[in-house]
C-alpha cells in the first residue's frame, strides 16, 4: 500500500473509523436483542410487520420489537456508510488494494444483511452463531482500512518487536476471535446461565451433566424468561467458554507485560498492550458479572461490546507489530511504497525490495 | 324357536354394546416436596397497565387445594382405536399479556384459534421439535389466527419474543383422551373406551421430558375409572 499522507486519505481514514464505531454500536444492539431474547420479535424480513422497514409506526416499537426494530434500522444505516466509504475509497484511494478492500466490506455487509433476515425468516439460532461471528469479521475489517489508510500504525517502525512476540499476538488475536464465536453461540443456544455461579460451577470445579442432575436444575430454576431445559450440550459450551477466557486471559496479560517490557512502556505498541492487557481483566470481569447478574440485559450486553473492543485491539496492536517487525528486518528501507506497506503483507513487501536493494 | 334366538341376539348384541360403552377416567395429580418460589412477572409499561391491582407471577408450580398440583397433562399413551377428527377449535388467548391456559392440551389436526385480547402487539412464536415451527404477528385486535399442529409432540412451547415472560404449552396428542389438571390438581377424561391403557401424567417443569413423566396401568371397563398420581418436585442442586 502506498502514502497516506493526503487529507483526502486522512479524511477516508476518519470516514472508514467512523464506520467501524457505527458498527461496534451495532454489535452493541445485535448484543441488547438476543440478551433480551428479542431475535424473533419481529417475524418478518425485509418488511417490519407487516410494514415497510423504514415506515413501520413508532408506536409498535414495544418490548423486544424495540430492540430488534432499532438492530434493523442502524444496520440499514452502517450498510449506507458502507457503501459510501466503498465509493469513496475506490474514487480517493490512491492505493487500490484499499478500494479493493472497501468492496469487501461491502460484500459482507449486504451477506452480514441477509444472514440476520434469514435467520429470522428460517428461525435458525445456527444463522444467528454466523451473524455474530461475521460482524466481529466485519469490525475487523473496517479497523483495517481505517488503520491501513491512516499511516499511523507507523509510529510504531522503531519499537523491538521480536517475530515470535509478532506470532504470540497474531495467535491471541486469531484466539479472541474464536472465543467470540464460542461466546456466539453459548448466546444463541441459550447457554449464558447454563451454569449459573462463578467461579465455580453448580458448587463444583466441573459441573456434572448427566440426566438426573438435568432433570434436577430444570425443575428447581425458576425464571420469568423461562428458559428452555439446560441440556448437557449448553453447560458444555458455556464450560468452554469460560475455560478459553481464562486461558487467554492469562496469555493476553502476559503479552501485554512483554509488549511494554521490550518495546517500552511509552511506545506505540507499548501503550496498546498496556490497553490491551487492562481490557481483557475488565471483560473477565463483565462476564462473571453476566453471571452474577443472572444475565442481566446491559451487563451481558457490555460483555459482547467489549468483546468486541479487545479482538479490535488484539488486531490493530498485530499490526502494529508486524509493522515494527518489517521495519526491523529491513532497516533504512522504509521509503516510498515501503515506508507505508499494508498491514498485513509489509513484512513480505519489505522481504522483497530487501532482496532487491541488497 | 324362531323367537327365542331373536331374543337371544338381542340380549348378545345389547350385551355387547354395553360392554364397549365408554366411561370416564378421573383422578388427581399431586406434588411431592417443594417447588421454588414463583417470580413476579418483568411487565413492560404497556402490560403493566393491564394489571392495576395485581401482580402477575410465573406459573411453573401451580399448587392448589391438598397439594393438587395444576397444568399437569394426563393422557393415554397409546390407543390403537379409531378416532374421530375434532370438530371443535381450542382457544389460545392472549390477555394481559399473558397466554391463557398456560397449558393446553390438543388432537393433532386440531384448529387451535389464536386470539389477542390484548391492547397491545404480540407475535405467537411456536417452537416444536416436530411440527413446523412458526413466527407470526397479531397486531392489538387482529383477527385470530388459525394453526394447527399435525405430528404428536409433547409438548410445545408458544412464545412471545415481543414480551420475553410469555409462555403457554401445548400437549399434542394423536386421540382425544386428555386432560389438563384444574389448579386443585383433578382431571377427568371423558368418554374413554373399554381395554387396558398407560395412562401418563406430565408436568413440563417437574419432568422436563415427556420420558420423565410418571405413568400407570389402568383397565377400563363398565365403570368409571380413578387414578391418582404423584408427581415429585426434586431438590434443588446444591
Amino acid at each position: 500500500m502506498v502514502p497516506h499522507s493526503s487529507k483526502s486519505t486522512t479524511g477516508l481514514s476518519r470516514f472508514a473509523a467512523f464506520t467501524a464505531l457505527a458498527t461496534l454500536g451495532l454489535i452493541g444492539l445485535g448484543g441488547l436483542v438476543t440478551s433480551h431474547g428479542a431475535g424473533m420479535a419481529v417475524p418478518d424480513w425485509p418488511t417490519t410487520c407487516g410494514y415497510n422497514m423504514f415506515l413501520f409506526p413508532i408506536s409498535q416499537w414495544v418490548g423486544g420489537i424495540f430492540y430488534e426494530h432499532t438492530h434493523r434500522l442502524w444496520a440499514s444505516g452502517v450498510g449506507f456508510l458502507t457503501i459510501l466509504l466503498a465509493v469513496a475509497l475506490q474514487w480517493r484511494a490512491a492505493d487500490r488494494s484499499l478500494a479493493r478492500l472497501g468492496w469487501i466490506a461491502l460484500v459482507l455487509v449486504i451477506l452480514q444483511g441477509v444472514l440476520g433476515g434469514l435467520r429470522v425468516s428460517l428461525m435458525k439460532d445456527q444463522i444467528g452463531i454466523a451473524h455474530a461471528a461475521l460482524a466481529q469479521g466485519f469490525l475487523v475489517l473496517l479497523t483495517w482500512i481505517a488503520v491501513a489508510s491512516s499511516g499511523w500504525w507507523e509510529r510504531s517502525r522503531h519499537a523491538p518487536v521480536s517475530a515470535g512476540l509478532t506470532r504470540w499476538v497474531t495467535f491471541l488475536t486469531i484466539a479472541i476471535f474464536v472465543q467470540l464465536v464460542v461466546g456466539a453461540t453459548m448466546r444463541h443456544q441459550h447457554a449464558g446461565l447454563a451454569v449459573p455461579d462463578f467461579p465455580l460451577a453448580y458448587g463444583n470445579v466441573w459441573p456434572p451433566t448427566h440426566d438426573a442432575f438435568l432433570q434436577q436444575i430444570n425443575a428447581n430454576r425458576s425464571d420469568a424468561r423461562d428458559f428452555a431445559p439446560i441440556t448437557s450440550f449448553q453447560i458444555w459450551v458455556h464450560m468452554a467458554h469460560r475455560m478459553l477466557a481464562m486461558l487467554i486471559g492469562v496469555a493476553v496479560v502476559v503479552a501485554s507485560v512483554r509488549l511494554r517490557r521490550s518495546c517500552g512502556k511509552a511506545s506505540l505498541p507499548g501503550r496498546l498492550g498496556t490497553v490491551w492487557g487492562w481490557l481483557i481483566v475488565v471483560q473477565i470481569l463483565m462476564g462473571a458479572a453476566t453471571v452474577w447478574s443472572n444475565k442481566a440485559a446491559d451487563i451481558a450486553t457490555g460483555h459482547v461490546v467489549l468483546g468486541a473492543v479487545v479482538l479490535g485491539v488484539g488486531f490493530v496492536t498485530t499490526v502494529v507489530c508486524r509493522a515494527a517487525l518489517a521495519a526491523a528486518e529491513v532497516p533504512g528501507v522504509l521509503a516510498g511504497a515501503v515506508r507505508h506497506p499494508g498491514p498485513v503483507f509489509e513484512g513480505r513487501t519489505a522481504r522483497r525490495v530487501a532482496a532487491v536493494q541488497g | 324357536m324362531i323367537t327365542t334366538l331373536k331374543t337371544l341376539a338381542g340380549v348378545l348384541v345389547l350385551a355387547s354394546l354395553t360392554s364397549t360403552q365408554a366411561v370416564d377416567i378421573t383422578g388427581k395429580v399431586s406434588l411431592k416436596g417443594t417447588p421454588p418460589a414463583e417470580k413476579d412477572l418483568p411487565l413492560d409499561p404497556a402490560c403493566g397497565k393491564l394489571w392495576a391491582n395485581e401482580k402477575p407471577k410465573t406459573r411453573f408450580y401451580v399448587v392448589g387445594a391438598e397439594s393438587g398440583l395444576g397444568d399437569a397433562l394426563v393422557y393415554l399413551k397409546k390407543f390403537d382405536g379409531k378416532v374421530q377428527d375434532p370438530a371443535k377449535a381450542a382457544l389460545l388467548d392472549q390477555k394481559g399479556c399473558e397466554y391463557s391456559p398456560y397449558v393446553l392440551g390438543v388432537q393433532t389436526g386440531q384448529k387451535i384459534l389464536i386470539r389477542n385480547s390484548d391492547p397491545v402487539l404480540h407475535n405467537v412464536h411456536g417452537t416444536p421439535k416436530l411440527n413446523k415451527e412458526f413466527n407470526l404477528a397479531q397486531m392489538a385486535g387482529g383477527k385470530d389466527i388459525e394453526r394447527s399442529l399435525d405430528q404428536p409432540e409433547v409438548i410445545v412451547r408458544f412464545k412471545c419474543d415481543v414480551h420475553p415472560w410469555m409462555f403457554a404449552y401445548i400437549g399434542v396428542l394423536p386421540h382425544p383422551y386428555f386432560a389438563v389438571t384444574d389448579k386443585d390438581g383433578k382431571f377427568k377424561i371423558e368418554g374413554v373406551p373399554a381395554g387396558k391403557y398407560t395412562l401418563v401424567a406430565f408436568h413440563r417443569k417437574a419432568h422436563g421430558t415427556e420420558e420423565k413423566a410418571v405413568a400407570q396401568e389402568i383397565t377400563v371397563a363398565d365403570s368409571a375409572v380413578s387414578a391418582n398420581f404423584t408427581v415429585e418436585v426434586p431438590p434443588p442442586a446444591q
